[in-house]
């Protein structure tokens, strides 16, 4: 990261209250994965919900999900990015195992 | 020591494009300002740049390629005329939105339809609010002159726009007259490497160009772009003034021939107004006071610096090489009479509409308009106040 | 030779009438006039009328208009004379010259009765004699200069070689027809 740049155009510092003299030129972005603070995770209206008794750690969910809400470490997938998972359900029918189910609401 | 020689319009715009040796040029040829293209292949293909040439499939194409050089940290620039600047319409906006400081080398041809290849302003002026700045030349020394200029005020920090340099297409664009040429290295000097502070191949720097800019940033992006275009008026003269420190040349956003104490002025954009010069020298001999105000820089729009130098004339006649079908008058009519209001101009105004698709203009044509101008002087402006001139009625 | 000196050139497309008036600016320009050399543009191709124009000034030229009142005319092609209004607005005091093998009693008629003079010379004999193919435009190039005095026959000879021998640097053969054409005309435009 650049620290010569002008803290003034850190996406923390930029919001809807800021006026147009405190915006990027093109509201161009100088910093990489801004998108994690965008929670996308409050348009969810359902949520999946693994069951990691069936899962058998295929990973083929991972790519399968548009929104990079199934997190992996040490080639296990972990439990839900709920933080961003839009509950588009597309893991559920992604699983071979039907280890993944949809549950209403949040 | 300056170097005299003499090249047609595309030949000279090359000749800058050479010295100032860009990153990045992609471009796809049109008529009249294929050879400009051609030209800098040539050069790349000598080796006397290393301008990495990208023959694209269109111009829609070729403006896309150049923002993305542009975005990544290069210096870009394309060509076009007519209907190829109409097929880069999307990109023109997003280009200037983006902040992208490219230079288009655009030889003025009037859009289609008819369809004609002749030389016309409809294509530049269609897009005088894409955001891009405009600057135009008179001649082959002003169109060269302008692009050596042109990334020292689109990539200055206060201004980051993309620029338009125009020239008359066949008229100045393939004709070949005398010319001054500044040495290369005083010219890549003068213009600098380009040093963006933030570009997509900073790899110290992860960043993203063009996000989707939602109803609550929209209109204060909007804003501070056009906080750039105002900025560019200051910059313009001073980038001039540097300029004539290694030319002897000297610029502003427009240029005044014995308008000092003129009675009766045109103004107008391009090749014709040379013609004007000629026009007026007559008239002044014979005791007429006859100036005029031609037009470099149209975007910004120097509106009150010209009805400031205006403010002494009694009939006023802005000629639109382009028909902007708004029923009444061209683009530079507007914008003009609306500056002349707000500055409480006396004077008689006249919009003329002239040398549409390639329609001659000559010396008489400029004699006999002032002449109108001193009748309407006193009689006031009768029939209309917008009007043609060089048409068969 | 006068302050400003306008030429019309007309040709067919392919006869080198453009190339011959960016020829005569560039001469010009070399014995430090101010020019404009400019074909008339549009979307004319091989074989059909075409107009080029000539301004060689001692002061800066500022027109960007066609021109209407040449001093002098160039007819590249005879054929034109019945298709062209070639001596439009061309001006008493100055010349028109026609590439023709005819005799000028015969060229006359064509002309809409203009008075001033009339030159012609054989540029398809001279073309055909120098460089063995039909390449009119140097012959028409070396005739007017000298018709039109627009600078000494011998400085123009001397700039062409020096111009055409950085063009033809790797074909000697063209060089040498190219000067022998533009002597011949010389002697034989009358």
């Amino acid at each position: 990261m650049d620290n010569t740049m002008n803290s003034k155009y850190k996406t923390e510092n930029i919001n809807e209250s800021i006026s147009w003299k405190d915006l990027t030129p093109g509201l161009q972005i100088y910093e990489a994965g801004t998108s994690k603070q965008f929670m996308t995770g409050e348009w969810r209206v359902n949520t999946p919900v693994i069951d990691f008794e069936k899962c058998k750690q295929c990973l083929l969910c991972v790519p399968y999900c548009p929104d990079s809400s199934i997190p992996v470490e040490d080639g296990k997938r972990l439990d839900f990015d709920y933080d961003h998972c839009k509950g588009c359900g597309i893991c559920v029918k992604a699983c071979p195992f039907g280890a993944i189910s949809m549950k209403e609401g949040k | 020591m300056a170097i005299k020689e003499r090249m047609s319009g595309n030949e000279a715009v090359a000749f800058a494009i050479k010295q100032v040796n860009p990153d990045v040029m992609p471009a796809f040829p049109i008529t009249p300002s294929t050879e400009l293209p051609q030209f800098v292949s040539n050069y790349v293909a000598n080796g006397k740049i290393d301008t990495e040439f990208i023959p694209v499939e269109s111009e829609h194409s070729s403006m896309s390629a150049a923002m993305g050089a542009s975005a990544a940290g290069a210096r870009a620039l394309t060509a076009t005329s007519s209907c190829g600047l109409a097929l880069m319409w999307e990109m023109l906006y997003v280009a200037a939105s983006s902040r992208l400081p490219i230079a288009l080398a655009l030889v003025n041809r009037g859009l289609t339809g008819p369809l004609n290849i002749n030389c016309e302003h409809s294509d530049s002026m269609g897009a005088r609010d894409s955001g891009w700045l405009q600057v135009y030349a008179e001649n082959n020394q002003e169109a060269y002159d302008n692009f050596i200029m042109a990334y020292r005020v689109a990539e200055h920090k206060d201004v980051r726009l993309p620029i338009m340099t125009c020239m008359d297409g066949f008229i100045t664009s393939h004709a070949v007259e005398n010319i001054t040429l500044i040495e290369d290295d005083l010219v890549k000097k003068f213009v600098g490497e380009y040093e963006p502070e933030h570009y997509l191949l900073n790899e110290e720097e992860p960043m993203a160009v063009g996000p989707y800019a939602v109803s609550n940033y929209c209109m204060e992006a909007k804003r501070a772009q056009a906080q750039g275009m105002m900025n560019a008026k200051q910059v313009f003269l001073d980038v001039a003034k540097e300029f004539e420190q290694i030319s002897g040349r000297k610029y502003g956003l427009f240029e005044e021939y014995k308008l000092d104490d003129a009675e009766y002025a045109v103004v107008g954009i391009g090749s014709a107004m040379g013609t004007a010069k000629d026009a007026i020298d007559a008239l002044r001999a014979k005791g007429i006071k006859a100036g005029l105000l031609k037009v470099r820089v149209f975007r910004p729009f120097p509106g009150e610096e010209m009805a400031a130098a205006l403010a002494g004339c009694k009939a006023i006649a802005i000629m639109d090489r382009c028909e902007s079908y708004s029923g009444n008058g061209g683009p530079l009519g507007a914008e003009l009479t609306s500056a002349l209001y707000r500055a409480k101009s006396k004077a008689e105004i006249i919009n003329v509409v002239y040398g549409l698709s390639g329609r001659d203009v000559k010396v008489e044509d400029f004699e006999n308009l002032y002449g109108e101008l001193a009748d309407i002087a006193v009689n006031g402006v009768k029939d209309t106040q917008y009007r043609y001139l060089g048409l068969r009625e | 030779m006068r302050e400003l000196i306008e030429i019309r050139w007309h040709g067919r497309g392919g006869q080198g009438a453009k190339t011959a008036a960016l020829l005569l600016a560039d001469v010009a320009f070399n014995i430090g006039k101010h020019v404009q050399g400019f074909p008339e543009y549009g979307p004319e191709r091989m074989g059909a009328p075409i107009t080029a124009y000539n301004r060689i000034s001692d002061n800066e030229i500022r027109v960007h208009s066609n021109i209407y009142d040449p001093d002098f005319v160039v007819v590249v092609d005879e054929t034109l004379l019945e298709i062209v209004d070639v001596t439009n607005g061309l001006k008493e005091d100055g010349a028109i010259l026609v590439n023709t093998s005819k005799p000028k009693e015969e060229i006359i008629p064509h002309l809409k009765g203009y008075k001033g003079k009339l030159y012609t010379i054989d540029a398809r004999k001279v073309s055909m004699e120098a460089l063995g193919k039909y390449f009119p435009n140097m012959p028409m190039l070396a005739a007017i200069v000298k018709i039109s005095e627009v600078m000494d026959t011998d400085r123009f000879m001397d700039e062409m070689e020096a111009s055409l021998k950085h063009k033809f640097a790797k074909k000697p053969e063209v060089l040498e027809g190219n000067m022998k054409a533009l002597w011949m005309a010389l002697e034989e435009v009358k």
